[in-house]
């Protein structure tokens, strides 16, 4: 057991560091905005991919509703912690105005003489759990009955799922609460990337610890065999729906956070495609990875967002991008790239393993022992 | 009450339309090796996968130690004490072998340090390969890993599916040891195997299938010596 604690020790300082950078990076005035841009979307994109990850490859669920409890999440959130003073003209166009009210909370934060800061991160904090709590509730409802169902069928079920919901929050009926089509805003978001960093990373490690419990090992083996599982007395159904549950929460908090990183929040861009990009990155990843689906998010984000822009604005890797491959041809480009990855590197970045110093140390001793036998 | 551990009693089971078991009567004695032989499709897996609740059915009835389980969930079973080794091999390719043992004891809430000493001391090859995917084991390590796993939920009653499939005849000398060794520990043993010969020399008794039905029961030593035995499954002529 050594070995893992050494691991976790590097792991945890590594993350320490990585903090401290991002602190130090974005308080430096005139730094790339770009930058912050990759921090907060791919943190969001990580903590998202990894909960996929948990259900895909470690589950072995190829559940494909992803956008659809992250569209529950950032609904949940925003439609809570949308300041009352705001709701009238947030809901401007919906005829009833805002069904919705947060006095309760303004009520106790002021009874409780919270300052402004306090009260907006607290807002922030419930606003996100019952994002989370929502999108965990909806999918243990759908959990027993498509649960059941085999490799394909789940995919479809569970896409098709998530394109009712989408559909739903964009139904006039529905529009006290969700503002129908309309744009929500004025909730509160982050500032820095600070807040979505440490969220994930929270999220992340509480993934992580439960893949190493006991349970996570019986998620593993539900993944390789399920017979030979359910013969080791595992409950299928329990754990099946267990990992669903879970999986949708960290879901649903990655989709608040999502709203927050956008300012604003409709139920268009929750398309599947969102769910194939997700998807997409736990590829490149590699299924069963958690270091392999945060290294890709950032790779992904950092390539979608920035490094490719480039060939749309002009200058790309210091060369003036011809004209006509301005407008749309980043896209190309990048779907090009996606291509290649899948169908030369299927294992993705990192396979099945993980970032460990203990196995990067030994590959040293190796090296050392052959020298010295030479 | 009888010293049977087990009491199988007019069990049925079909799939679909077709019955695969038909009526059939098994008792096995606490602390005994008892095993069922028979032809492809005879049905002898299904029996058992329907005592560890992986196949449901209405009719018939298993009494373990005097408990009706037939109809109770397999994660109830083997909390009775009941484990399977699975037809093939079923081991989790992707995990390490320690934690396909771990999976075995995975519904056990005290410590299980001795008994992974204990299947490493049985199976020392296991013990080398700790960190290995199983998946990446010779055959024959994984029918042991397989083994070994299941004795890693303590179970009062073993269950084995065909341990000798695919094994190079020196492994199969030692699966059928270590099936006696087991056995020694006050472990009853329930097994399947093709290999009719090893089978009935270690078996107290034996159960004869053939589509469904048993058509023959004896000591397993008596049945070494059956003219049609030897015909039918020991591929020897009548004299
Ligand atoms: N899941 C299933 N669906 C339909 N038929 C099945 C199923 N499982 C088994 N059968 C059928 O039931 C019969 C008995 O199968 P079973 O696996 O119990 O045989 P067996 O005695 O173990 O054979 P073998 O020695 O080849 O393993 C066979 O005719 C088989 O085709
Ligand atoms: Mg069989």
């Amino acid at each position: 057991m050594k070995k893992s604690r050494t691991d976790m020790i590097f792991n945890l300082s590594l993350v320490a560091l990585i903090f401290a950078a991002v602190i130090i990076v974005e308080n430096i005035p005139g730094v790339n905005p770009m930058l912050s841009t990759v921090l907060k979307k791919g943190s969001i994109y990580a903590l998202v991919a990894v909960s996929m990850n948990l259900l895909n490859g470690f589950t072995g669920l190829f559940s494909l509703g992803q956008a659809g409890f992250m569209l529950l999440g950032a609904y949940t959130y925003a439609v809570i912690t949308i300041p009352d003073s705001a709701r009238e003209k947030v809901y401007m166009y919906v005829k009833e105005g805002s069904a919705v009210s947060r006095a309760w909370f303004d009520n106790i934060s002021n009874a409780l003489h919270m300052s402004e800061d306090v009260s907006k991160l607290l807002i922030m904090i419930i606003g996100m759990l019952a994002g989370g709590l929502i999108a965990a509730f909806f999918s243990w409802l759908i959990g027993l009955p498509v649960l059941k169902l085999k490799r394909d069928y789940l995919a479809i079920a569970t896409l098709g799922f998530a394109e009712i919901i989408r559909a739903i929050f964009q139904w006039d009926k529905l529009g006290p609460v969700t503002n129908g089509s309309n744009v929500l805003r004025n909730f509160p978001t982050f500032k820095t990337a600070v807040f979505p960093l440490t969220v994930s990373a929270l999220c992340i490690l509480f993934i992580v610890l439960l893949i190493n419990s006991t349970y996570g090992r019986a998620f593993k083996a539900i993944r390789d065999d399920e017979i030979a599982a359910e013969a080791m007395g595992i409950n299928l159904a329990h754990h099946k729906r267990l990992a669903f549950v879970i999986s949708s929460f960290f879901a649903g908090i990655g989709g608040a956070l999502l709203a927050m990183f956008q300012n604003t929040l409709q139920a268009t861009p929750f398309k599947s495609a969102m769910t194939y990009e997700i998807l997409l990155i736990v590829v490149i990843g590699g299924i069963g990875s958690i270091s392999g689906s945060i290294i890709a998010s950032f790779l992904y984000i950092s390539a979608s967002e920035w490094w490719l822009r480039g060939l749309d604005s002009g200058k790309f890797l210091f060369i003036e991008s011809p004209a006509v491959l301005r407008g749309g041809f980043r896209m190309v480009v990048f779907s090009v790239i996606i291509m290649i990855i899948v169908l030369f590197f299927r294992k993705g970045i990192m396979g099945e393993k993980e970032i460990s110093v203990t196995r990067f140390l030994k590959l040293f001793k190796k090296k050392d022992e052959k020298n010295k036998e030479i | 009450m009888s010293n049977n551990i087990l009491e199988i009693n007019n069990l049925s089971v079909s799939y679909g339309g077709i019955k695969a078991v038909k009526g059939v009567t098994i008792e096995v004695p606490e602390g005994s090796i008892v095993t069922l032989i028979g032809a492809n499709g005879a049905g002898k897996s299904t029996i058992l996968r329907t005592i560890c609740g992986l196949e449901k059915t209405k009719t018939g009835s298993i009494k373990f130690l005097g408990e009706e389980i037939l109809g109770k969930p397999a994660n109830y079973i083997v909390a009775k004490g009941i484990t399977l080794v699975p037809e093939g091999r079923c081991i989790f390719p992707n995990l390490t072998v320690l934690e396909n043992l771990k999976i075995g004891a995975y519904l056990r809430k005290d410590s299980i340090e001795d008994d992974i000493n204990y299947v490493f001391s049985l199976f020392p090859r296991l013990r080398e390969r700790e960190w290995q995917l199983a998946g990446t084991l010779s055959g024959g390590e994984q029918q042991m890993l397989a083994v070994g796993r299941a004795l890693m939920a303590k179970p009062k009653l073993l269950m084995m599916d065909e341990p000798s499939l695919g094994l190079a005849p020196l492994i199969v000398k030692d699966i059928f040891s270590i099936i006696k060794t087991i056995n020694d520990r006050s472990i009853t043993v329930l097994l399947i195997e093709q290999n009719a010969n090893m089978a009935l020399q270690v078996a107290d008794i034996a159960y004869v299938l053939e589509t469904g039905s048993v058509t023959m029961t004896g000591k397993g030593r008596e049945l070494l010596e059956d003219e049609r035995i030897k015909e039918a499954y020991l591929g020897k002529k009548k004299q």
